[in-house]
């Protein structure tokens, strides 16, 4: 007898080749689904099928375009990292995620000799401009602010998973 | 810098986010704007020509599919080439940053599980010889619905 059903791990080795084809892109293409499903040997209805699953559960957040910020002049960007009450901090990050130059607001652990808890990343177009939206976050804060600092980053050392799939 | 046209913009913004499941995708974004399928995939293969796509795929939120960490270094500066070598050379980094602090090699990283992410972060420790930072996300506190433009 023919069990036609996936296998609990045959469904999750597909599930990994599909996240791993994902992040690496679609083709701006007529049917960019069929495309990769064919690259993957699989049927399209299969592919849209687990790609549903993953945006009804939550493990994608989106599909579409990602712009390239530096071409269109949001050249400047600052890690500004923030110790933050703990009382407060989901307040507060909460607020400052829903602010539309920050791409990035996230809670991490304190460490010995790192104090910051909360981690925002702001896009300007000029420095002047990412210093009056520190400046913006800083007041946000208000009371639950302790301490802060922003690490501009000087240069870019590696960075992948922005690859096109297209190379022509 | 590029300047992107009314009409770019419309379309990159439409394009970034609730981007359909459908057979041609393409063609719904294309009648949502008022313009042809043709005229759609043209101009995003132009865009993209001209450096202002970085991507077309998947967002995927942090550690549903696998682990990831930031993770940071306190290098000397004399020795900040090598090191970024080494840490690059590691499977499963995918982004490596110099920033201006004590800290100052910033890089994420991503597993399997937790148990290969530890590994890795361990291996990192052990050959470099620097104080490190494991700092996983404990919470997102921004969704992410694309970048308006």
């Amino acid at each position: 007898m023919l069990d036609c059903a996936l296998q609990p791990e045959t469904d999750g080795e597909l599930r990994r080749l599909i996240v791993l084809a994902l992040q690496e892109g679609l083709p701006v293409s007529r049917y960019p689904y069929r495309d990769l499903a064919y690259d993957l040997d699989i049927g399209e209805d299969t592919l849209m099928r687990h790609i549903q699953a993953m945006l009804d559960d939550g493990a994608i957040r989106r599909i579409g375009v990602v712009p390239n910020h530096y071409a269109l002049g949001y050249s400047h960007n600052l890690m500004v990292v923030w110790d933050i009450d703990d009382d407060q901090v989901t307040r507060i990050g909460t607020e400052l995620g829903e602010l539309d130059f920050v791409s990035h607001c996230y809670r991490r652990p304190r460490r010995d000799g790192w104090p910051y808890n909360l981690f925002v990343m702001v896009h300007g177009r000029s420095q002047d401009e990412v210093q009056q939206k520190i400046a913006v976050l800083r007041q946000r804060v208000g009371d639950a602010y302790r301490d802060h600092t922003a690490l501009k980053s000087t240069r870019i050392l590696k960075k992948t998973g922005l690859r096109l799939r297209r190379e022509d | 810098m590029k300047a992107l046209s009314p009409l770019d913009c419309a379309l990159l913004n439409q394009v970034q986010k609730g981007f359909p499941l459908e057979e041609r995708p393409f063609a719904v974004i294309a009648q949502h704007l008022g313009m042809s399928e043709n005229a759609v995939l043209e101009r995003l293969q132009q865009l993209d020509a001209e450096g202002v796509i970085s991507r077309f795929g998947a967002v995927f939120e942090p550690n549903t599919v696998g682990a990831s960490t930031l993770a940071a270094l306190a290098v000397p500066p004399e020795h900040i080439r090598e090191t970024a070598e080494l840490v690059n050379a590691v499977p499963g980094v995918n982004h490596n940053y110099l920033r201006e602090h004590e800290f100052n090699l910033w890089f994420v990283i991503t597993g399997r599980n937790r148990e290969e992410l530890t590994g890795s972060l361990a291996d990192i420790e052990r050959k470099t010889g620097y104080p490190m930072l494991d700092l996983p996300m404990e919470q997102a506190y921004h969704i992410d619905l694309g970048f308006p433009l």
